[in-house]
């Protein structure tokens, strides 16, 4: 006969198996190579919690001693292959499959490993996407994830790095899969309830903290004057015009320099109030003096930094904070609101194409997604207007019915046209293509398809790709601010006059800017010791980014 | 090292009195630039000492904008480039030529 609850049931061999290690929930860290061999089974659907910031870095290092023999061709679902340990699981035969999104530091390794054949590569996802995916075809059997501490019931306090937690643990847990957590230390009572004990299964004391990756502070010292010109040029070239109250911002320099630029050139612009009001976005040290001069409202969070704790505590008013005063983030809630509650996104990219197609792959490095599409993508399901969404969408169709007419979320490409060693910014051919070619995959990895791009930003200029009517004119029209790439050199003047006029490119001089106040001296601060300065003491950098 | 030099016939002769500026730091992504006001009010010369081998169509685009933008007529920019990217080439002649044009105070 038929079991409808065989899963239930694996789940209760396998605690059974996996409690022969545990004291309570407890397991000791000496023990997990030979737990984790008890309550995984080969071909499983493994999440090894790797998040853009935050890591399982003690599950991660049990995980890479397990016997290949007793525990292979595990299936790998996780959002950040980041730590070495995520790919050695695969070097050593434990795991075989890869479902993930975003690799950083390991895009090297990875695009190795994939031409090696040692990974079988499901797709690289967006975070909502492979979220999503949690919940339909890739629910993990095991998450293997990480918290700041929990209690003897296995309630976790995550901490500032919630993350991909609670959407690891949702899909895990209520689909009879095993959830271990690490924390730093076992408590008796928590801060605040993150993740309630009934959905964690067991707990491992690694009496030192998981380890985070600053990924999000960027150094106002290293802002060149061309990123403050293009700062400027994206500030009074559509931010104003534009009115964008609700963002999103990459991590680029870029648009740290134009965080930096609101308390000074926003300021004088008369900007305060109209722009920037609303954010979906990490807690960004470069944003400090804008909040400190009254610029923001509001924030929400994917993950914390690295340094912020103490400044997010004491500015409640404008992150999300729990009772305990410290940050709630989560990364798949802010995802969903830089994809549907914000009307500009705009970060960089590695390589743009003539049609404005863009990628952060190499052929030697697959740095996959994270979530610039979500966030770089207009979003079919929106129903609700705001003043930059319609004129946006008017732009883009001057003739349709206003009723029946969609607006356009704004997606910003933003850089210099010529990137680090002078590699340029604009290319005939992506190289996400030729590794697609190369891979045999059936989809080039694409961070942000051209229909999805309303402008390019770069020194040279602006260029408005909702007005241009033709392939033609978009492709003159991104070649009007490629500078002197050769896809740049390679314009036809004529035609970028005519766009220019019609205001299709705008150059800085078309703005009232002059290329020669593009100074530094703009920059609201221009070192990390100038943030701490503006934070009152409460921003704690990093030590790498110290240096008095 | 390469050494690249172009000449220039100049609509204007550069403004101001000075004979001499300096602006900018030899460093990884960065360059120097001296402009001495030497040559007749009709021409301009630039000339170039870079690491980076195989930029000389991009060097040549550059300077040629300069020159039909800043009019910079009798001088002569002698540029030592640290690997810099052409944005900051053109902007640091530009900077170069409102130096030297600015009255000595």
């Amino acid at each position: 006969m038929k079991s409808w609850n065989a899963q239930k049931t694996t789940l209760a061999e396998r605690l059974a198996d996996g409690r022969r290690y545990a004291s309570g929930k407890t397991i000791e860290v000496v023990d997990l190579p030979n737990f984790l061999e008890a309550v995984i089974r080969p071909a499983d659907r493994v999440c090894l919690e790797g998040d853009n910031q935050k890591q399982a870095d003690v599950l991660a290092a049990a995980l890479t001693d397990v016997d290949p023999a007793k525990i292979h061709d595990l299936h790998m679902v996780q959002s950040g292959v980041v730590l070495p340990e995520h790919l050695d699981v695969f070097e050593k035969g434990i795991a075989r499959r890869l479902d993930y999104s975003y690799s950083g530091p390991q895009a090297a390794r990875v695009a190795r490993l994939l031409f090696g054949g040692k990974i079988e590569l499901g797709a690289v996802h967006t975070y909502l996407e492979l979220f999503a995916r949690y919940f339909v075809d890739l629910t993990p059997n095991v998450a293997l994830i990480a918290a700041v501490c929990a209690d003897r019931d296995g309630n976790l306090y995550t901490g500032p790095n919630t993350e991909d937690t609670p959407t690891v643990v949702e899909a895990t847990t209520f689909k009879s899969g095993i959830v271990v957590a690490q924390v730093a230390e076992i408590v008796d009572r928590l801060p605040r309830v993150d993740i309630p004990g009934d959905r964690v299964h067991f707990v491992v004391e690694a009496k030192k903290p998981f380890y985070v990756e600053p990924l999000f502070t960027r150094d106002p010292a290293a802002i060149t004057e061309a990123q403050v010109l293009t700062a400027m040029l994206a500030i009074k070239g559509l931010y104003a015009p534009y009115g964008i109250r609700r963002l999103n911002h990459g991590i680029g320099f870029s648009t740290a320099a134009i965080e930096l630029l609101l308390p000074t050139y926003g300021e004088k612009l008369g900007l305060k109030g109209s722009v920037c009001t609303h954010w979906a976005l990490n807690p960004h040290p470069a944003l400090i003096p804008a909040i400190e001069s009254g610029w923001v409202e509001q924030i929400h969070s994917f993950g914390s930094e690295v340094g912020m704790d103490d400044y997010i505590r004491a500015r409640s008013d404008i992150y999300f904070t729990g009772p305990d005063g410290s940050l709630r983030s989560n990364r798949a809630f802010c995802q969903v609101a830089g994809l549907y509650a914000c009307d500009m996104f705009i970060g960089s990219t590695l390589q743009i194409d003539l049609q404005g197609n863009s990628s952060t792959v190499t052929t030697s490095r697959i740095a996959g997604f994270g979530g610039a599409p979500n966030m770089g993508s207009d979003a079919r399901g929106r129903r609700h207007p705001s003043a930059p969404w319609l004129q946006a969408g008017k732009e883009a169709d001057p003739d349709g019915p206003p009723p029946l007419r969609r607006g356009r979320k704004l997606v910003v490409q933003i850089g210099e046209t010529f990137g680090d060693k002078n590699v340029p910014l604009f290319v005939e051919k992506l190289d996400a293509l030729t590794l697609a070619e190369k891979l045999n995959l059936e989809l080039a990895p694409l961070m942000i398809y051209a229909d999805d791009v309303t402008h390019i930003v770069t020194e040279e200029g602006i260029a408005n790709l909702l007005l241009c009517r033709d392939k033609d004119e978009r492709e003159q029209a991104i070649r009007g601010v490629a500078g002197y790439t050769d896809v740049g050199r390679g314009r036809d003047g004529k035609m970028v006059r005519r766009l220019r006029e019609r205001g299709v490119i705008r150059r800085p001089e078309d703005l009232g800017i002059d290329p020669l106040d593009a100074d530094r001296s703009l920059l609201a601060a221009r070192s990390i010791k100038d943030l701490v300065r503006w934070s009152g003491g409460l921003y704690a950098p990093p030590s790498k980014f110290r240096n008095w | 090292m390469e050494t690249l030099s172009y000449r220039h016939k100049a609509q204007e002769r550069a403004a101001g009195s000075k004979s001499l500026a300096i602006i900018g730091v030899v460093a990884s992504g960065n360059l120097e630039v001296l402009v001495e006001r030497l040559l007749p009010d009709t021409e301009c010369q630039v000339d170039i000492n870079t690491a980076a081998e195989g930029f000389g169509a991009v060097w040549e685009a550059v300077v040629a904008d300069f020159v039909e933008r800043r009019s910079p007529g009798g001088l002569r920019l002698s540029v030592n480039d640290g690997g810099a990217r052409p944005d900051t080439v053109a902007l640091r002649l530009a900077q170069a030529v409102r130096l030297i044009e600015e009255e000595d105070r």
